[in-house]
């Protein structure tokens, strides 16, 4: 199958201090690829190169066959996007926030107000489309953003930490809606976790990224096999020499959960 | 077209919604008029000015334009800060329609601020000289708040947070503000300060909105339309330019 991304080599220098350092791997097209990886490891600094956010210092990247430097409009088209922060207007209604997607998408009235309705319904937020977005849970924002995500029917989509801080059982409810699009529309989906559980439930193919370094990629069972280790924890212990911190990890969600809370 | 569009309406919804912004940005305009109006007035009066309030009201419209203006540009920082700038950033729109969208939002949203202070200003004893005059009028509040949104667009394009703002507050707005003749005649001043107020662009938005509202215009009406027109124009591109350029 074609491959939907391709990087090599890619590099993001921060006043010499190098957050991705020469990593490289492909997505193919239609699967679900997890990029697992502690706090700082470098996971949202790849994926805004990967979308058009940032520049990188060195490499290549092919994003559905564009180079986002060159070709940043053709890149743009391609994809949809939840970012790690939440990236709604608060003073619109779930419904505004919809439609201007969908028409900064440039997606025609008839089917957008088809699909803003579909989507909506789908993620259980129909009901509430009238209501100021300031005023939704983080829960039902994610689900919002995953749903404007999904509004033009992009190839690619992007999830950075689509999960964090929230409950098990809406992570759940989330990792549904995204396998039955990924299902159902054949969009390529690349996440990013620090969820070891969640990696090898839903990817197809993982690559583990610790201090800017791929340390290994593979299917789930390949890395188990690799490391031989009966789960992706352990391998995950063999591969980086450490566990993936996840007190830490909890601690550093509930200091950006109060920072959001305060920012309000 | 329809990109822009929709982040025009953006800025309205937002402005329409904030009816604490709006009753908020009314109270200065509303001091200026009334405790300078009143208490310079008298003065004025018996230093041969004429009604002060005459000569007060354009300026401060166009003081609460330029409030307005500079901080609906300002606010792509508070979108960087909650984010919603990166909804922006990655959608497959020119980053020269995204700048004019919300140029031309922000603008419209300080010129209505600027009307309603129009009509605060009428019953605060302003009479504008002739009906006639007032759709140009308009056209004038819509080149300054045009401007301004521009410049604080570019502004914005440059800080990562609002910890520059008071800078610019004090360094640039206050001062343009003041050498602008929007309080006081310009002639009374002394040469560095008159070639400083020559510079300024305020002081051609300013002398616009006396010279359709009252008949004063110092510059004539055309200089002042058509300095402010290409300042729009070239800090439009610097904008956009800047824009193009910010990475989160
Ligand atoms: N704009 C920046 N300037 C300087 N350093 C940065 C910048 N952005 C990120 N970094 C640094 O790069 C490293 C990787 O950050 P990144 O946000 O990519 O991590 P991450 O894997 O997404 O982690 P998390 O799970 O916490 O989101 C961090 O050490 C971070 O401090
Ligand atoms: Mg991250």
């Amino acid at each position: 199958m074609k491959n939907i991304i391709e990087v090599k080599n890619l590099t993001k220098n921060f006043n010499g201090f190098v957050a991705v350092n020469s990593i490289s791997f492909l997505v193919k097209e239609g699967e679900i690829f997890a990029f697992l990886g502690p706090n700082s490891a470098g996971k949202t600094t790849t994926v805004k190169m990967l979308t058009t956010l940032l520049k990188p210092t060195r490499g290549e990247i092919r994003v559905n066959g564009y180079d986002p430097i060159t070709h940043p409009h053709n890149v743009r088209r391609s994809f949809g996007i939840v970012f790690q922060d939440q990236s709604l207007d608060d003073e619109l209604t779930a419904y505004e926030n919809m439609e201007f997607h969908g028409i900064l998408y440039q997606v025609p009235k008839d089917i957008r107000q088809e699909r803003i309705e579909k989507l909506l319904k789908f993620v259980e937020l129909w009901n509430r489309k009238d209501d100021l977005v300031k005023h939704f849970s983080g829960g039902m924002k994610r689900r919002l953003e995953i749903a404007r995500g999904f509004l033009h029917q992009p190839k690619i989509f992007f999830l950075d930490e689509p999960t964090l801080g929230l409950d098990s059982q809406t992570r759940n409810h989330i990792w549904n809606y995204i396998k039955e699009l990924n299902g159902k529309e054949k969009t390529t989906v690349f996440f990013t976790t620090h969820y070891i559980e969640e990696a090898d439930r839903v990817a197809n193919r993982v690559a583990i990224i610790d201090n800017g370094i791929i340390v290994a990629q593979g299917s789930p069972q390949e890395l188990k096999e690799l490391t031989q280790s009966s789960s992706l924890e352990e391998a995950f212990l063999k591969l980086t020499g450490h566990t993936i911190r996840e007190e830490e990890a909890a601690a550093i969600d509930r200091l950006r959960m109060r920072r959001k809370i305060m920012r309000r | 077209m329809s990109a822009i569009y929709i982040l025009w309406l953006r800025q309205i919804k937002r402005y329409l919604r904030s009816r604490a912004r709006i009753i908020g940005s009314l109270g200065q305009p509303l001091l200026f008029l009334i405790a300078l109006g009143f208490g310079f007035g008298p003065i004025y009066q018996r230093a041969g000015g004429g009604n002060y309030i005459q000569f007060l009201a354009p300026g401060v419209i166009a003081m609460s334009i330029i409030f307005v203006a500079i901080f609906s540009g300002l606010e792509i920082i508070w979108d960087r800060q909650f984010g919603f700038l990166k909804e922006t950033l990655v959608a497959p729109v020119s980053r020269l329609s995204i700048m004019m969208g919300r140029t031309l939002g922000g603008a419209t949203v300080a010129s209505m601020q600027g009307i309603i202070v129009f009509f605060v200003s009428l019953i605060a004893g302003f009479r504008p000289v002739s009906v006639m005059l007032l759709p140009l009028a308009f056209i004038f509040i819509f080149l300054c708040a045009l401007l301004f949104t521009a410049f604080g667009t570019a502004i914005a394009s440059l800080l990562e947070d609002m910890q520059g703002f008071q800078l610019i507050m004090n360094f640039v707005i206050m001062p343009l503000f003041f050498f602008s003749g929007a309080l006081f005649p310009l002639q009374g001043l002394p040469k560095t300060l008159q070639v400083v107020a020559r510079l300024n662009p305020l002081s051609y938005a300013v002398d616009g909105l006396r010279g359709t509202l009252v008949n004063g215009a110092r510059f004539g009406l055309m200089t002042d339309f058509w300095i402010l027109a290409i300042i729009v124009g070239v800090l439009m591109t610097i904008g956009s330019y800047l824009f193009s350029k910010i990475q989160i």
